[in-house]
């Protein structure tokens, strides 16, 4: 009996955790597997995998040859970039708002959410008939300051441009709400005794709230990196027309992610799509560890300081 | 499946016959996995009931005899798949179920541009000729038959031809001053050189509308034109070599499509995409190059209020044949027999007519052609524009054009690459650099 108990005690969180780890292990880490094996593959839709010639690393050295390839990388870090700077920061600029003391407070929080529980579909929809060039909201409002009428899915910029809006209407919401469940956990005290040392709102914000929220944000920006870089819905509903998958008469604004699909679903080549995933996945990985450090050390030094402060 | 649980029901119910409170739950259970009434399979030949997919792009106009068909066949329901999708769309997936073998219709259109890439997999399909089809020949035109048959096996049977004219409105040019007779517009341009010279006045009378929608449709007409008068083929010759840089029908379409776009003609809304779709409501071009097919399109496009303020001219440069489709079976049909029995309704004579006269879709079928029904028709919708003489006159002397198996590949490169030209991002060398560079990676 008190074996059976000693076991219980060694044996039974194993268990508790099992679950988790054996749905990641079905739908996560196997298919991981499963996309690296295909990888290594000559392999067409239709044809089974014994019958596919292995070609080893091929399909990689090809990709990493290819200018399309590229391009739909470039696209993909600028698009990331222009939607997930302004997006963080204006969220951080939200919520702060939000954690004042204004009317209708639980209103405008849950309000700011509402965007993130549309469809991407639907808002890309919209935001496309809002760049439209020739009926649109958008090119309408510049042309009374006398500008456009822009192209916007003509050019790269104006694309990524356009595309980026889509995303941080839909994410900014969402991120300002995860800010400022971190803001109500800063204690109080902590600006009071700052007020009365004469710091203004802004510099509270900025030496204050920003350092604590330091994990926060770091969270963010990987999640944020994470969606970016597989970012697909938005700029597929934005191209419109014939072959949308190609993102563009000049690819301008093919994602990877539409790289992939154009691997798989115009060229049926499953080993050269899987290829695509694995670089892709790659990329996020580089990525997700380029921004740690960088977001990291950004702020290292002002946590320890203020520790220094606290125990003297 | 279903009919098995039905009988899984029945056998259900004998072994609870006394205990009746457990054989209701036990029903209920049976009934809520989808039950149906149980029934020993009918013999072949009998009068199961059978629903046959047919998919197809655009508008193939042929409502009025599926329901023809399923009055005369009460056992068979059609359901017709991908109604106004987009060719493009259509391809992709269609490729893309014949490539897994599971999915696709029990009859599946095939367009002139993929043909060739089906040919190659004639294994994949049936041989209509096992099924009647071959008797069927005289049918069509000799090489819209032909076209589809390998190694002996007729893989489809063919639908319509693409017979081009050029569609105007005749709001635009009446307000740029122009003819809006028929015949007068069609003499203002026997060549395309005359055609942008005609489009110069209108620009210069109404600078807010382009003279015509984008400048690939066009592209695409003047190609097959040049191809058809021709070598007859465009980016590949007939041993599947790709010749884009060197075949002067190629660089010849560019070069007229880059003219038009330097004289500032192009309304510049790509094809099939939402602004194309609003700039024939909103009248924002004058002239769309207009195969058989494209009245359909325009019709639906434009909706009520677009009637008869479009009208139809000859195209400038002469006939040639853009598009057009054939009618197959893919092994994977369950009803193979059935299916190409409804191809062989829907593709002969009659039906080509009845197909023209609801869609315009040109008839490939000389019997069809002559018939009065379709010789003297007249379109409402475009002004009562003589369709049947404009489109049926020449559709005869039409020259088939060879594509190659890769051509909706390079197609599309081509295609995009004269778009960074129109949108300004390459000039048209650099957009002719670009066709050629990825049109051969697209075609190897």
């Amino acid at each position: 009996m008190r074996r059976l108990s000693r076991l219980d005690i060694k044996y039974s969180p194993y268990l508790y955790i099992a679950p988790f780890f054996i749905v990641f292990g079905i739908f996560g880490l196997w298919p991981l597997i499963y996309t690296l094996i295909m990888s290594m593959y000559d392999w067409d839709l239709g044809s089974k995998l014994n019958e596919a010639t292995f070609v080893g690393f091929d399909n990689f050295a090809r990709f990493l040859g290819d200018d399309d390839f590229w391009n739909a990388v470039l696209n993909t870090v600028m698009m990331f970039l222009l939607s997930t700077v302004p997006q963080l920061l204006l969220a951080l600029v939200l919520a702060n708002a939000l954690n004042k003391k204004i009317r209708a407070r639980t209103f405008f929080r849950m309000g700011v959410l509402v965007p993130n529980i549309t469809s991407v579909a639907a808002v890309s929809i919209v935001f496309t008939q809002l760049y439209s060039r020739d009926f649109g909201l958008i090119n309408w409002i510049l042309g009374l300051v006398g500008i456009g009428p822009i192209e916007w899915q003509a050019q790269a910029w104006t694309s990524w441009i356009a595309v980026a809006t889509m995303v941080d209407w839909r994410w900014i919401g969402y991120n300002a709400l995860i800010y400022l469940a971190a803001m109500q956990s800063i204690p109080k005290d902590v600006y009071e005794s700052a007020s009365i040392d004469g710091a203004s709102q802004s510099r509270q914000f900025w030496t204050l709230t920003v350092p604590m929220l330091r994990p926060t944000i770091i969270f963010t920006v990987i999640i944020s990196t994470i969606g970016g870089l597989q970012l697909y819905g938005e700029p597929l509903l934005f191209a419109g027309g014939g072959n949308p998958l190609l993102g563009g008469s000049d690819r301008q604004f093919q994602t990877v992610t539409m790289f992939l699909m154009e691997q798989f679903y115009m060229d049926f080549e499953l080993g050269q799509a899987a290829t695509v995933a694995w670089l892709l996945f790659l990329l996020i990985l580089i990525f997700s560890v380029i921004n740690f450090f960088f977001t990291s050390r950004l702020q290292n030094d002002r946590p320890a300081k203020r520790k220094k402060v606290a125990s003297r | 499946m279903i009919r098995k649980n039905g009988c899984l029901r029945g056998a259900i119910m004998r072994v609870f016959t006394r205990r009746r409170a457990i054989a209701a739950v036990a029903l209920a259970a049976a009934t809520a996995l989808g039950a149906t009434a149980c029934g020993s399979d009918p013999a072949p030949g009998t009068d199961e009931k059978i629903t046959l997919n047919i998919d197809v792009f655009g508008n193939f106009g042929y409502e009025e005899l599926y329901k023809q068909y399923e009055a005369s066949h009460p056992n068979v329901k059609i359901v017709e798949r991908g109604t106004g999708s987009q060719l493009d769309a259509h391809n992709q997936q269609l490729a893309q179920r014949m490539a897994a073998n599971a999915g696709a219709g029990d009859i599946v259109a095939i367009e002139e541009g993929t043909l060739l890439q089906y040919l190659d997999k004639a294994n994949l399909f049936v041989d209509l000729g096992e099924h009647g089809a071959r008797d069927l020949a005289g049918n069509f035109m000799p090489w819209k038959y032909e076209a589809a048959v390998k190694g002996g096996k007729v893989i489809g049977l063919g639908t319509d031809v693409g017979g081009m004219a050029m569609c105007y409105r005749t709001d635009l040019f009446a307000k740029a001053g122009l003819p809006t007779d028929r015949k007068a517009v069609s003499a203002l341009w026997p060549t395309w050189d005359a055609y942008i010279e005609t489009g110069k006045t209108f620009k210069a009378k109404v600078p807010d509308a382009g003279f015509l929608d984008a400048v690939t449709n066009t592209y695409n007409t003047i190609l097959m034109q040049k191809a058809g008068q021709g070598a007859g083929y465009t980016y590949f010759d007939k041993s599947d070599k790709s010749v884009i840089d060197t075949n002067p029908a190629v660089k010849d379409a560019w070069e007229i499509s880059n003219k038009i776009l330097d004289a500032g003609l192009s309304a510049k809304l790509a094809a099939w995409s939402n602004e194309w779709n609003a700039g024939f409501k909103q009248a924002k071009f004058a002239t769309i190059a207009c195969p058989a097919w494209m009245t359909g399109y325009i019709t639906t496009q434009n909706g009520p209020e677009g009637s008869g303020k479009w009208d139809i001219a000859s195209v400038p440069g002469g006939s040639g044949n853009w598009g057009g489709s054939w009618l197959a079976v893919p092994k994977t049909s369950k009803h193979q027999k059935e299916a190409a029995e409804l191809i062989k309704f829907l593709t002969n004579p009659a039906g080509q007519a009845a197909a023209f006269k609801s869609k315009g879709n040109l008839p490939s079928s000389p019997q069809a052609l002559k018939d009065p029904a379709v010789a003297a028709a007249v379109n409402e919708y475009f002004s009562k524009a003589p369709t049947g003489e404009i489109f049926a006159k020449g559709a005869l002397e039409l020259k088939p054009v060879y594509l190659g198996s890769k051509n909706q590949a390079v197609r599309t490169a081509v295609e995009n690459a004269l778009r960074t030209v129109e949108q300004g991002q390459k000039n048209s060398a650099a957009g002719w650099a670009a066709a050629v560079e990825d049109g051969k990676k697209a075609g190897s």
